[in-house]
């Protein structure tokens, strides 16, 4: 496009034309001064991936409303870019904090489909990487290391997971600090081809930015994700059995509830992996009472998980031998 | 003496964008790439060394630029090539391979007859490149 003048001064959108402004053919480079906002929302087909966000991921509203916010601002620079308009790419690397199991992965992985439905990545797959993948253990082993899998996630997301491991101040001869600087050269010069989005517990991460102020500040998007309560830890448990065709009674929904109520208060609870967990093994008591228990059995009874097999966890027995169990699941 | 081997060879040289959009076609097929360099081009000189790895897991062609692009800095005169390995089964073989950068000078080959018993005459193609020793052909690589 060539005749776009001054697309950056406000008068020219803004004035009331002018009489002279008759007289001038119109503009090439605005064929139509009207976009159909709805039109474009539509075509783009954010409105699913909204939706299934919605639909799947339990509570994380200001998660998904800035979610929401993002998409709406991505749209907006397609069309300023369609339209013509000056338009920098948006900065788009983002942080993601939050405590174990609040979903920060399962959400990088809908941002990246975002971002590649809107086009803003080219590929959309998301490259998940931690301090052993870009670290190297000897002198000149980080560099190609970290080029490596920078490599491998251009035209997607590279999701750094605790990435606050990457500093240790602690050891001035650490490796990690030669796998921020690359990171900070990739977010600054490869904005075109791949989006970083870090992520880690929020007051680790508030440390790793204060002593890297070069991440901070290249980070447009700060996304914190608080912990569920225990009606939403509820629907995922639901959620997460429907998946697996298995189902609770009344009897051991209440049972669950009061596990959660019991669970949350003790050390390293890591939210709905720790839900997922407590499932498992629930599942694995049902399967040995269910053949402890032999005979004749209907369909029905093998999707059902009574509240036996839920009261028998050992935080139902009280402390210090609860303590023991919530030491087994450490939020891994 | 332009050179001409591989696909496009006989094509004006590809542009950065036509190599991103040829390397971009062969990710999408599934064939990891290589990078390859010589500064021996004689046609049977088939071996060419690999910079760096061959990269597999790649899914976007802007990281074989990258590598492409340090390659160039570093063997600025030398022929580079980059070829796409169909792994298939049934196949298993180069797929795509052309080049993308060749030196400044090209000084081509001279034919060598060599009498051989019974007036036979055997013919041998000689790059004049490869007088000077390895490293040294087309300028200094850094």
């Amino acid at each position: 496009m060539t005749g776009i003048p001054d697309e950056t001064s406000p008068s020219a959108t803004t004035s009331a034309p002018s009489p002279a402004a008759h007289v001038v053919p119109p503009r090439v480079a605005r064929p139509t001064n009207q976009i159909d906002l709805g039109a474009a929302y539509r075509d783009s087909q954010i409105q699913e991936l909204l939706d299934e966000i919605d639909r799947d991921l339990v509570g994380l509203v200001p998660v998904k409303t800035r979610i929401r916010d993002i998409a709406s601002l991505l749209l907006i620079a397609k069309l300023r870019e369609n339209a013509g308009l000056a338009t920098d790419r948006p900065t788009l690397h983002m942080s993601f904090t939050g405590r174990p199991g609040t979903g920060k992965t399962t959400v990088a992985m809908r941002m990246a489909k975002i971002l590649h439905r809107l086009g803003f990545v080219r590929k959309g797959h998301l490259v998940v990487a931690t301090r052993d993948d870009l670290v190297g253990q000897y002198v000149g082993h980080t560099a190609p290391k970290t080029k490596e899998v920078v490599k491998r996630a251009m035209g997607g997301v590279l999701f750094i997971d605790e990435a606050y491991y990457l500093y240790r101040p602690e050891n001035e001869r650490d490796y990690g600090q030669e796998a921020i600087e690359m990171l900070l050269q990739v977010m600054e010069n490869q904005r075109d081809d791949l989006v970083v989005i870090l992520a880690g517990y929020k007051d680790r991460m508030d440390t790793f930015y204060g002593s890297n102020p070069g991440f901070h500040s290249r980070i447009a998007h700060h996304i914190d994700f608080p912990d569920y309560d225990r009606t939403e830890l509820m629907t995922i448990a639901e959620l997460l059995l429907a998946g697996q065709q298995y189902r609770l009674d009344a009897e051991s929904r209440r049972a669950l509830d009061e596990y959660l109520e019991r669970r949350m208060v003790q050390p390293h609870f890591a939210n709905a992996r720790s839900v997922r967990n407590a499932l498992d093994r629930a599942k694995l008591r049902q399967a040995s009472r269910l053949i402890s228990g032999g005979g004749i059995i209907t369909a029905e009874e093998l999707t059902r998980i009574d509240a036996a097999d839920i009261r028998q966890s050992r935080v139902f027995l009280d402390a210090p031998d609860s303590a023991r169990e919530a030491a087994s699941d450490d939020g891994r | 003496m332009r050179i001409t081997q591989g696909t496009f060879s006989f094509l004006p040289d590809l542009t950065d964008d036509q190599v991103k959009a040829q390397v971009q076609y062969c990710l999408d097929n599934d064939w990891p790439i290589s990078i390859e360099y010589t500064d021996d081009p004689h046609p049977r000189n088939v071996y060419w060394d690999m910079f760096g790895l061959p990269m597999f897991d790649i899914r976007d062609a802007s990281g074989v630029m990258l590598e492409l692009k340090a390659c160039r800095e570093r063997y600025p005169e030398h022929y580079i090539r980059i070829s796409g390995y169909d792994r298939s089964p049934g196949r298993q073989t180069t797929a795509l391979s052309f080049l993308v950068q060749r030196p400044t000078h090209e000084p081509g080959f001279r034919l060598d007859r060599q009498e051989a018993s019974d007036r036979q005459v055997r013919y041998s193609t000689h790059s004049y490149a490869t007088d000077a020793p390895a490293g040294e052909r087309y300028g200094r690589s850094r």
